[in-house]
């Protein structure tokens, strides 16, 4: 204890004195402190570097060398990029991965919008509604998927069946190449619809009712006071949604893994399926650590934005 | 009935008859759209699994089973060896859940209350994770879990494997954080000057007054578990290990359709059900969680 005392001088010769000397009995009750704090800190924060961190840095290093389990990696220079470049599964990839979020924006965000809308007049049996809504995002996902790929059977499907009960073209469904991936699209929102009309609900519950009175007086009529009263209030939540909505469909997996396998003719291998290819089918991890950088980028800049935009407008 | 604040259509409107009239027309059609759209495919899928093999083949198809087979259910018990796969999504969930409560909340409470060094930089590091899309990463992670540094442990084909990588949980840990925050600084003194030392202030101060962001965090964590299928897909690759989502999918080719419809039901079952006991807290959190941002 005396020890550090006396060398303390030594080692901070400019600093000026404290204006109250620390005592070395509370300068060791400080670092007692500090490693109780990381005591209680430590088990996550390791989860946290071995699960989260460690793989983010190996994803980039993997990705510039030629892995395989088991042996010493080589570095590969660019190899992995330009392989997986010029394999033509990567464009087809990137293609129903874009054309996914794509429709899955303009049907996801649409048609929960317009629910959210007409719910939130509804004066009756609100709970039921919530309920019912939120139902199939409770069922697991895998469930949906399998249950969706019943349901588009081109024989006994139920989804021909409601066509021809209608005496409506039955349609192909999941396999045609032309109509798989609308196919999974409307899986997806079927399952995740739920969550997007709750949050647009509370988003509409909190608008001040005197808002739209004030349009009203001012001879807004139906169409007016969505698109001038409702529309600007919620702009926030609705382009958080957007956002979310991106990065979590960027990443789709399981509809096309159970449903199509990727088929018919590539028309439905996401990114994500196909990194699972590379590393589980080709065995060539440094290919899927490539494809993974390349994802994390885009998604990394969406997630930015998201957090740029939550923040700042936590702030005000 | 509640009359609730003003929304778009003013009560004025809805009071006249023609209002009234309509409002009921809309009512309806939402009520048949919902019934239709969202319960409907979960009615055919309970009454599937209790057809005949010929009959949930058949078109046009019955609306009710003819002669009721609960066989179905029964086979995808024994057959699927659900009883097996349900177990081990129990035992993973729970474990992920334990984990999650122990580490994400100590973590969370020294990040909040006893300031650590850097604990700015710790937390920067954890949000950062947030941006870091988590399939994206499944590939690298995957590797760290089948040959893990320094120890040189695989942990494939182990409930570790989910409980783990579960901590590293960014959302939940900040929800702890914030709303530990919002704890009063005097009421944790006041405890320490009785003598309470650090776990017990937050055995017996934080946890009894955080009990109601521990309920979102307890449900957050259990259905993430239970709903997730591509990590354990990569990491279960033993069959006698798989929880039920990567099993379904598994034996999805080899089964009878209607023994596939009756797993179907039976993994849904838990996930329902807590939704449904707990359908006030999860549908009131998801509105609260969104609008603060």
């Amino acid at each position: 204890m005396t020890k550090t005392a006396e060398r303390r001088p030594v080692a901070h010769p400019p600093v000026p004195p404290l204006p109250a000397p620390a005592p070395a009995g509370r300068r060791r009750r400080r670092l007692a402190d500090q490693a109780r704090a990381y005591g209680f800190l430590l088990g996550g924060l390791l989860c946290f570097a071995l699960f989260s961190w460690y793989p983010a840095i190996r994803a980039v290093v993997i990705s510039f060398q030629r892995y395989t389990p088991g042996s010493p990696p080589e570095w590969a220079g660019t190899a992995n990029f330009t392989r997986v470049l010029d394999d033509p599964e990567f464009a087809d990839a990137w293609r129903n991965t874009l054309t996914f979020t794509l429709l899955a924006l303009l049907i996801g965000f649409a048609v929960p919008f317009v629910l959210a809308l007409v719910l939130n007049e509804l004066r009756h049996a609100k709970s039921f509604f919530h309920v019912v809504v939120y139902l199939p995002v409770m069922i697991p996902p895998v469930v949906s998927a399998l249950l969706w790929k019943w349901f588009y059977d081109p024989g006994a499907g139920l989804a021909n069946e409601a066509l021809r009960l209608l005496h409506l073209p039955t349609s192909n469904w999941t396999n045609g190449t032309d109509t798989a991936l609308v196919s999974l699209v409307l899986v997806a929102t079927w399952a995740n619809m739920g969550g997007t009309v709750l949050v647009y609900l509370a988003a509409l519950r909190s608008i001040p009712g005197e808002l739209y009175e004030a349009a009203e007086l001012d001879g807004a009529n139906l169409l007016q006071r969505v698109r001038h009263v409702t529309i600007p209030q919620t702009r926030f939540v609705i382009l958080m949604l957007m956002l979310l909505q991106i990065i979590a469909t960027m990443q789709v997996f399981t509809e096309p893994f159970v449903i199509t396998g990727g088929g018919p003719e590539n028309s439905t291998v996401t990114v994500l399926y196909l990194i699972y290819k590379y590393a589980f089918l080709y065995n060539d991890f440094g290919g899927a650590c490539a494809l993974s950088v390349m994802l994390l980028v885009l998604l990394g800049a969406f997630s930015a934005l998201y957090l740029r935009l939550t923040r700042t407008e936590g702030d005000t | 009935m509640t009359q609730g604040t003003r929304t778009l259509i003013s009560p004025a409107a809805l009071a006249r008859p023609r209002g009234k009239a309509l409002y009921w027309t809309v009512f309806t059609s939402v009520v048949v759209l919902f019934a239709l759209a969202f319960l409907f495919p979960v009615y055919w899928m309970a009454t599937g699994a209790l057809k005949s093999p010929d009959e949930v083949a058949r078109t046009p198809p019955t609306l009710l089973p003819e002669h009721w087979h609960p066989g179905g259910y029964t086979d995808a018990w024994e057959l699927m060896e659900l009883p097996r796969h349900l177990g081990n999504t129990l035992v993973q969930a729970a474990g992920a859940w334990a984990c999650q409560l122990v580490f994400c909340t100590a973590a969370a409470y020294s990040l909040s209350k006893l300031r650590p060094a850097f604990g700015k930089v710790v937390l920067g590091g954890i949000l950062a994770t947030l941006m870091v899309p988590a399939q994206a990463l499944v590939v690298p992670k995957y590797l760290t879990v089948a040959d893990l540094p320094l120890i040189h442990t695989s942990l494939l084909n182990d409930p570790l494997a989910i409980w783990l990588p579960a901590v590293a949980n960014a959302f939940n840990l900040y929800l702890l954080k914030r709303f530990f925050d919002q704890l009063p600084r005097e009421v944790l003194e006041a405890a320490e000057i009785d003598g309470a030392g650090k776990l017990r202030v937050l055995w017996s101060v934080v946890l009894p007054m955080s009990r109601p962001v521990l309920g979102v965090v307890s449900i957050f964590a259990l259905v993430a578990v239970w709903q997730d299928f591509l990590w354990p897909l990569m990491v279960f690759s033993d069959t006698g290990k798989q929880p039920i989502s990567v099993a379904l999918v598994q034996l999805s080719q080899n089964v009878r359709l209607t023994v596939l419809i009756a797993a179907m039901v039976i993994a849904s079952i838990p996930m329902v059900a807590l939704f449904l006991v707990f359908q006030r807290h999860i549908i009131a959190g998801i509105g609260a969680g969104s609008t603060k941002g």
